[in-house]
């Protein structure tokens, strides 16, 4: 009923509509005509009643606004060594706005100064992006013959002019590249997460590492100056400078010279190796070899630099200390151990019989140690000291994969530290749960039994096993790695230290069970039988150390194969080795992950003990440098 | 072949002569306003030649689509209106999923062109609130401006959250035209104010930082004189200085010396008061004002709610675009990117609006024949 009543109605209403549609527009209409006359009034106001007053301003009107970057915070490691700067350089722009045919002008000046395809590609990108009123980069670092040829020609590109900047410079190369990251220009990606009002004038910021970690201190905040202009655009006079704002100088915990010791200690080979202070977890090395010239990414990299980089198969640009993932091997037996005594599975004094060959209950696989006919009757310590596999395969069975990874996880292993720089990667702590969420698959008993020795699904990167080393040295301890020591506000000002991150007090029920897993640690590099015997030789400290050695891919056969060079089982090992010193009263701990090498004691223990040497020459013989002075 | 085809134009041609269906003094208007955009651009582009025949190439486009436009009866584009509507929408939500752009996604990328669906919206809009309108009976209920404030708010708080305010506040204002045409009681519409205004404040929490430091210079341009506010100092200064019988073509001093910003797009009104003065903006005003008249009048000739409604709110919102222009160069309105109709530079404004005209020309042809 109701619609044919609505029909009705509207039918008979049509004329009426009309009729009130023809009233609604005049009235809209006269809404217009007052609209548009006050608009007119506004005119009159500012066009007539102003005029003399506008009329002035607009010939005094030669200011123009010239916006100054502030200068980026330096970065210095903890004894004041130099690790990025700015140093003065120039560049050439273009303001689109005064160029007629951008083409035309682009070859010209092609044939003056040097063009490269990506300094034009990323020209016309950031055209796109600014107004045409706004000077965009063309080609930075111009070399002095490219500034004096364009000089003479200036008069021939109206519009494009050399601009001096500062550029950012990183006087340590490789050494630091992936921990500090590097700057570079700004993209798109950028530009919607700056301020822009910050980013006025400033063509750079951080993409990586420290320098991402803490743009928003090293920046800064932009100046301006106001200066008067002749009708050419020439500067006649400066009215008013308001001078930018320097970022903050950043003072790391890393140390140049265990830095560069870690560095070198690898000679080329692919690995990582993270250094902490376990008193309160300052990252003091953290290297990734093999690395790269970070200066290159700064003036912007050329398109076959760049491909050359990521293409190289040792891959340069991926962080290992941070993002590599890695099976732990045996550096998880001292917490596997704890982790016995916790559950109170075992007591120090529990032997096991290794010989050779373990096997689960029932099963016909076998399980190997490391030597053929098993290393005999050992406890915790000797466990630990020679890595007997038998002796963590069987308490791993006696444990149960979730009781394992509960205790592994109180010590970092499964998750990002949280230490201060972007991206870092978290690794796996297997467990039920998690091969459930993962890989919708059930768990395997001998897969419990090789995630005793740190096989089989465990990932780990260096960084997660440093910090669990540093619990280790500091008895449980959990304090967060971090890389950032003090800030700075200029040259000379007083440092202002950063408060480390709170430490978590991680307790073992009985604090006695520390002693004997220390004890094995101790036993695996001063012990007759220790996997990692003879590197301590000299060393003013006592270090405590275990060894790891991990397979990469899975066997194919059980049998043993003692023949095999090292150079063959470096193609298949991953060679680990921790440790902390002195061993009564940590100050170092240090993890390293050797890519290729055969064990974990020949090739991995080496690299410790050469950053151990350049930490135990730092004791003797202090680095003196003035704070704040870093040069 | 080709005689049959001569034949065809020929009876075409005679055709559109002896019986236009283009309403000639509007088009006469437009040209007019075209002609001196054209003219306007030459000089705030400096002496461009390029940027003239840019700009000259984009109104064949829209003067052709204008015609193509006129030629389909108001009946075949209300049956259209609900899928046009849909389709806008639709693109609208697919530029928030995987559009492009400088941190305002609002671009779609069709490899051939690329385009802002929101511009697709300032004629849809108004097409479904008429569309929606016409079948029901006027003035419409409480329901009626409930459903239509719906098609209107959904769009817009989308090309809002772009974010495009100005686009928004276009789109939304062609909606509620139609809707004050319909004949909405004056306290509804009092009400609808009302509560827009008590909207105002959630609004400004959602805004983006941007948008409020537009409002808040707004308020007070004169706060930050190198920001945002330098703008409009500097677009009063050319205005005023323009005087009564402005500086003359090509002796403008702000845009010249450029210290006026996009010239050539919203602040291209300030040249064009520098230049030709007040004399200048009095005939420009007098001739948009013109446009909107005979608009409205083909809106009351027309013969039926959706025809009506349609025209009128497509007049009514070329005056949006005027007035908001107008305001933001003489310091009345916040600085928002809306182009001044025909004069400003720049493809898709220029291209819209023609067609929007066009269907008003298809309006204007196929109004009641009988006077009443």
């Amino acid at each position: 009923m109701r619609p044919r009543r609505r029909q009705r109605t509207a039918i008979k209403d049509a004329r009426g509509e009309a009729a009130l549609f023809r009233r609604r527009a005049l009235t809209g209409f006269a809404l217009i005509l007052i609209g548009l006359l006050v608009l007119a009034g506004r005119f009159v106001w500012l066009q007539v009643l102003h005029h003399d007053e506008f009329s002035t301003r607009s010939e005094q009107n030669r200011v123009h606004v010239v916006h100054l970057p502030p200068a980026r915070g330096l970065i210095y490691d903890r004894n004041g060594v130099l690790l990025a700067d700015n140093v003065p350089a120039f560049r050439l722009e273009v303001v689109p706005d005064r160029v007629k045919d951008m083409d035309a002008m682009l070859a010209r000046l092609g044939a003056l100064v040097p063009l490269s395809d990506d300094d034009v590609k990323r020209f016309r990108q950031q055209l796109r992006q600014h107004r045409a009123f706004q000077s965009v980069p063309l080609k930075l670092r111009l070399t002095e013959d490219e500034i004096g040829r364009f000089a003479v020609n200036q008069w021939r590109f109206p519009g494009a002019s050399v601009v001096p900047y500062l550029t950012r410079r990183y006087p340590q190369g490789e050494g630091f590249a992936h921990v500090l990251g590097y700057v570079a220009r700004i993209d798109d990606n950028d530009l919607d997460r700056l301020d822009a009002d910050r980013y006025v004038g400033t063509t750079h910021i951080g993409k990586n590492g420290i320098e991402r970690q803490y743009e928003d201190i090293l920046h800064g905040e932009p100046g301006y100056q106001l200066v008067e202009v002749n009708a050419d655009q020439r500067v006649q006079r400066v009215l008013e400078t308001v001078p930018p704002k320097p970022g903050r100088n950043l003072y790391l915990s890393l140390d140049a010279r265990l830095q560069r010791a870690a560095e070198q200690a690898f000679a080329g080979r692919a690995g990582a190796a993270v250094a902490i202070d376990p008193r309160n977890g300052e990252v003091l090395a953290m290297a990734s070899v093999p690395s790269f010239d970070p200066n290159l990414f700064v003036n912007g990299i050329a398109q076959a630099d760049y491909t050359a980089l990521l293409e190289a198969p040792d891959r340069p640009l991926l962080d290992r200390a941070l993002r590599g993932h890695y099976p732990p091997g045996s550096t998880i037996k001292p917490f596997l151990g704890l982790a016995g005594l916790e559950y109170g599975l075992r007591r120090p004094e529990d032997t096991v019989l290794s010989t050779g060959e373990f096997f689960i209950p029932g099963q016909s696989r076998g399980y190997r140690d490391d030597i053929r006919g098993g290393q005999g009757r050992v406890d915790l310590v000797q466990a630990i000291a020679q890595s007997v596999n038998t002796y963590f395969y069987s308490l791993a069975l006696d444990m149960g994969i979730d009781r394992m990874a509960a205790f592994m996880g109180k010590f970092g292993f499964g998750r990002p530290t949280g230490v201060d720089l972007p991206g870092e990667g978290s690794g796996v702590l297997p467990s039920s749960a998690w091969k459930r969420g993962a890989l919708g698959k059930p768990w395997y008993l001998g897969e419990t039994v090789i995630a005793g020795i740190g096989q089989g699904y465990w990932v780990i990167t260096p960084l997660q096993l440093g910090h669990a080393v540093a619990m280790l040295a500091n008895r449980g301890v959990d304090r967060t790695p971090h890389l950032l020591r003090a800030t700075q506000n200029g040259l000379g000002a007083p440092l202002v230290p950063v408060p480390p991150p709170p430490a978590a007090p991680g307790a073992l029920r009985n604090p006695a069970d520390w002693a004997p897993v220390e004890q094995g640690m101790l036993e695996a590099v001063n012990g007759d039988r220790g996997t990692a015997r003879g590197i301590a030789a000299g060393f003013p400290y006592l270090i405590a150390g275990k060894t790891g050695t991990a397979e990469r891919y899975s066997r194919t056969t059980d049998a043993y194969e003692s023949r095999v060079s090292d150079a063959e089982l470096a193609a298949r090992h991953r060679a680990l080795f921790i440790c902390f010193t002195p061993a009564e009263a940590p100050r170092i701990a240090v993890a390293v992950v050797l890519e290729a090498g055969a064990w974990g004691g020949k090739d991995a223990a080496p690299i410790a003990r050469r950053i151990l040497d350049a930490w135990a020459a730092e004791q003797a013989a202090p680095v003196v440098a003035a704070a704040g002075d870093g040069r | 072949m080709i005689a049959v085809l001569y034949a065809r134009t020929r009876r075409f041609v005679d055709r559109l002569l002896t019986r236009p269906r283009l309403d000639l003094p509007l088009v006469g208007a437009l040209a007019a306003v075209a002609a001196i955009g054209l003219v306007t651009l030459y000089s705030a582009g400096d002496l461009d030649p390029g940027l003239v025949l840019n700009q000259g190439a984009r109104f064949v486009l829209g003067g052709a689509l204008l015609v193509l436009i006129s030629r389909i009866p108001p009946s075949t584009l209300r049956t259209w209106t609900p899928w046009l509507y849909a389709i806008s929408v639709l693109l609208l939500v697919v530029v928030a999923v995987m559009g492009e752009g400088r941190g305002a996604y609002r671009w779609l990328d069709l490899k051939v062109v690329r385009f802002q669906p929101s511009e697709l919206l300032k004629l849809t809009m108004p097409m479904m609130v008429a569309w929606y309108l016409h079948p029901r009976p006027l003035p419409p209920s409480w329901k009626h401006m409930a459903a239509v404030g719906a098609l209107i708010a959904v769009p817009a708080g989308l090309i809002a959250e772009q974010p495009d305010l100005g686009t928004a506040l276009l789109v939304a204002a062609s909606g509620a035209f139609a809707l004050f045409l319909s004949g909405l009681s004056w306290w509804r519409i009092g009400a609808l104010l009302g509560a827009v205004a008590g909207a105002a404040p959630v609004a400004w929490h959602f805004m983006h930082e941007y948008q409020r430091n537009r409002v808040r210079m707004f308020l007070d341009p004169e706060a930050d004189p190198l920001g945002n506010g330098w703008h409009i100092i500097q677009s009063k200064i050319a205005v005023g200085s323009g005087g009564i019988l402005g500086k003359g073509f090509h002796h403008g001093t702000q845009s010249r010396l450029e210290f006026l910003p996009e010239h050539t797009t919203d602040f291209v009104f300030a040249v064009f008061s520098e230049e030709f003065g007040l004399i200048g903006v009095c005939v420009l005003l007098a001739l948009y004002a013109f446009v909107i008249g005979r608009s409205l009048w083909i809106a009351m000739n027309a013969r039926d709610t959706y025809s009506r409604l349609l025209a009128g709110a497509i007049a009514m919102s070329f005056f949006v675009y005027v007035i908001v222009n107008g305001g933001m160069i003489t310091g009345l309105l916040p600085v928002v990117g809306v182009p001044l109709p025909l004069i400003s530079y720049g493809g898709t404004s220029a291209v819209s609006l023609l067609t929007g005209f066009g269907v008003l020309m298809s309006i204007h042809a196929h109004r009641k024949l009988i006077e009443t």
